[in-house]
């Protein structure tokens, strides 16, 4: 069993980190801070979960979300999807293994995975809506978000939503609140089956070392670790019985990448687009100093006038 | 009868100078409106295509407002030009003189005007601005509502959001371009604006420009084979 977090003081703590601790800021340059914080990260035990979505629970109660009421279509994701009101959704795949013959049911805690490497934040206009805390955790900034949807292309992961209410994007926000004293997420403390641990990334890797080891011991040859490098590793991995399958999980990307659109989009296309207006305005400037302006000259008038008034003075005349 | 170059509204007035009426009021409502939607849309999608131009968001109300009003402005600069095109795509049919015109555009371009051959209501750079720009804002409503998250996001797959939107950036900053082209044309060739202004031009003016437009005005008759049916 890892060991469980403390409970909290009931007297008020400072908080851990804040607005000193940033890495990045959408749309905005920041120097980082000089000493980044030790990296935190969530570890999901795809092994261990029993798909109770306590977890989801925990999330709404704590992030106090209410999710409406919605429709059986006789499958156990509920609500069908991630929403702006939950941020985390267990996901069941049914998986005949080939090898053994049998069926496992492979679930998945979907939500925002805290990559390194934020395509969110990358792709956000709004300057400051989206923060990167230099513990890891990416966190949405309500005040900030203007609702335009551009962290929804940034993301590897399909998973922010913008509210139909509001129109503000949301997902995990890690429970920053939390851990901002002292406290591990919502989701893990809610767990029980501890399928969800909190702490260090260094603390949780060595762990999911071990989670590895006792799932190789038990057949499964590929267990591993899910810290995708494509997005320079992320806060929330995944211990999973097919590491070398990840998309069996519903769909968790094989090498999720920030898109080479969303690079092509947020990189060449502004320095091409500034440098094309600017061009064409230079280029107006300099015909103007070479060719000087195009002016009508008494002639041309005197032209028009002749042309007048000859064809026009045959209409005149009944 | 009026002529293949001729627009209903267009007129010869005799006098010193002579005076020809180019664009009806509600052709130059019409264009102004057009025009200050694209400003508009402009200054909105600048403000959130790079951090730098953020500001400009403050024209709008701010960043919220800024995205919600741009893909408005949008679809009503697409109504607008809807009009323009409605009004003048007749006089932006090629014509043979188009290539013929083409060929010399180093001597249009150096303003030696009397040198170039005739042309009609509008000449090949105006016509290539006239196509571009109903091209391009073909693309910028197509993508633009791929784009509108408010009321569109469930249509679309990420992927295609993802391309709809390096497309619609890429365009609107061609469309800059060109509408900065389009305008310094307006202000090199003296006497321009007022067409769009006041509606009228001089007589020198038409005879430097569009000296076949001019002759259909004045003779009433279409020198050259007519594009496609001559009006009324
Ligand atoms: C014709 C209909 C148009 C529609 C429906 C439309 C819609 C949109 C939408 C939905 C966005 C995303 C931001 C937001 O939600 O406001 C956007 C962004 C943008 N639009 Fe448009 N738009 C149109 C025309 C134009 C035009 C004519 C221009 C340029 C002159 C333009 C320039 C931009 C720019 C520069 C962006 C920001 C792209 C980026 O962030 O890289 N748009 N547009
Ligand atoms: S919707 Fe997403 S990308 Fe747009 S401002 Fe809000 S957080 Fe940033």
């Amino acid at each position: 069993m890892f060991p469980p977090l403390p409970n909290p003081t009931t007297q008020p703590v400072p908080p851990k980190f804040g607005d000193k601790d940033l890495l990045r800021r959408s749309a905005t340059s920041i120097t980082p801070p000089e000493k980044r914080q030790t990296e935190v990260a969530k570890l999901i035990d795809v092994s261990k979960c029993i798909g109770c979505k306590a977890c989801q629970t925990a999330c709404l109660e704590w992030n106090d979300l209410r999710e409406e009421v919605g429709v059986n279509t006789g499958v156990y994701e509920n609500p069908h999807d991630l929403t702006p009101a939950s941020w985390t959704l267990m996901r069941y795949a049914e998986y005949e293994n080939p090898q053994t013959g049998n069926l496992e049911w492979l679930i998945r805690k979907d939500g925002c995975m805290h990559c390194e490497d934020p395509g969110c934040l990358k792709a956000c206009p709004a300057p400051g809506a989206i923060v990167q805390y230099s513990n890891g955790i990416v966190d949405f900034q309500k005040e900030n978000c203007i609702g335009c949807g551009y962290c929804v292309k940034g993301c590897p992961f399909n998973i922010p939503r913008i509210s139909k209410v509001d129109n503000k994007a949301y997902k995990c926000s890690l429970c920053s609140d939390r851990v901002a004293v002292g406290q591990g997420p919502a989701c893990q403390k809610a767990c029980p089956t501890q399928a969800i641990v909190f702490g260090t990334k260094d603390e949780m890797k060595k762990w999911a070392d071990k989670r590895i080891a006792d799932l190789k011991s038990r057949g499964f040859a590929n267990a591993g670790l899910y810290d995708p490098p494509g997005v320079k590793g992320t806060h929330v991995m995944y211990v999973l019985h097919h590491a070398d399958k990840p998309q069996l999980y519903s769909g968790l990307p094989n090498n999720p990448a920030i898109s080479p659109i969303v690079e092509l989009w947020k990189g060449m296309t502004r320095y091409a687009g500034f440098a094309a207006i600017g061009a064409f305005a230079a280029i107006s400037v300099l015909h103007r100093v070479v060719a000087g302006r195009s002016v009508v000259s008494a002639d041309d008038e005197r032209n028009a006038k002749m042309l007048a008034d000859k064809n026009m003075m045959k209409e005149k005349t009944p | 009868m009026k002529g293949g170059e001729v627009a209903s509204g267009d007129a010869i007035h005799r006098g010193d100078p002579v005076i020809v009426d180019r664009y009806k009021v509600d052709a130059r409502i019409n264009h102004w409106l057009t025009a200050g939607s694209f400003v508009l849309l402009a200054l909105s999608g600048l403000a959130l295509f790079h951090p730098s131009l953020y500001f400009l968001t403050g024209l709008f109300g701010g960043g919220s407002w800024t995205r919600a009003i741009h893909p408005w402005l949008g679809t009503f600069l697409f109504i607008g030009y809807l009009g323009l095109f409605i009004r003048f795509w007749k006089y932006n049919l090629w014509t043979p003189t188009d290539g013929t015109w083409l060929a010399k555009l180093h001597v249009f371009l150096r303003g030696h005007e009397e040198d170039m051959p005739e042309v009609g209501r509008y000449n090949f750079a105006q016509k290539c601005v006239f196509w571009s720009m109903t091209a391009f804002i073909l693309v910028m409503i197509g993508t633009g509502l791929v784009i509108w998250e408010q009321y569109f996001a469930a249509y679309t797959t990420v992927d295609q959001k993802r391309l709809a939107v390096l497309v619609h950036s890429m365009c609107a900053i061609v469309m800059i371009c060109i509408v900065i082209v389009h305008v310094y044309g307006a202000l090199w060739a003296r006497g321009t604006l007022t067409a769009m202004l006041k509606g009228r031009v001089t007589g020198g003016w038409a005879w430097r420009h569009h000296r076949k437009w001019l002759r259909e005005l004045a003779t009433g008759k279409s020198d050259q084979t007519p594009r496609g049916t001559p009006a009324e």
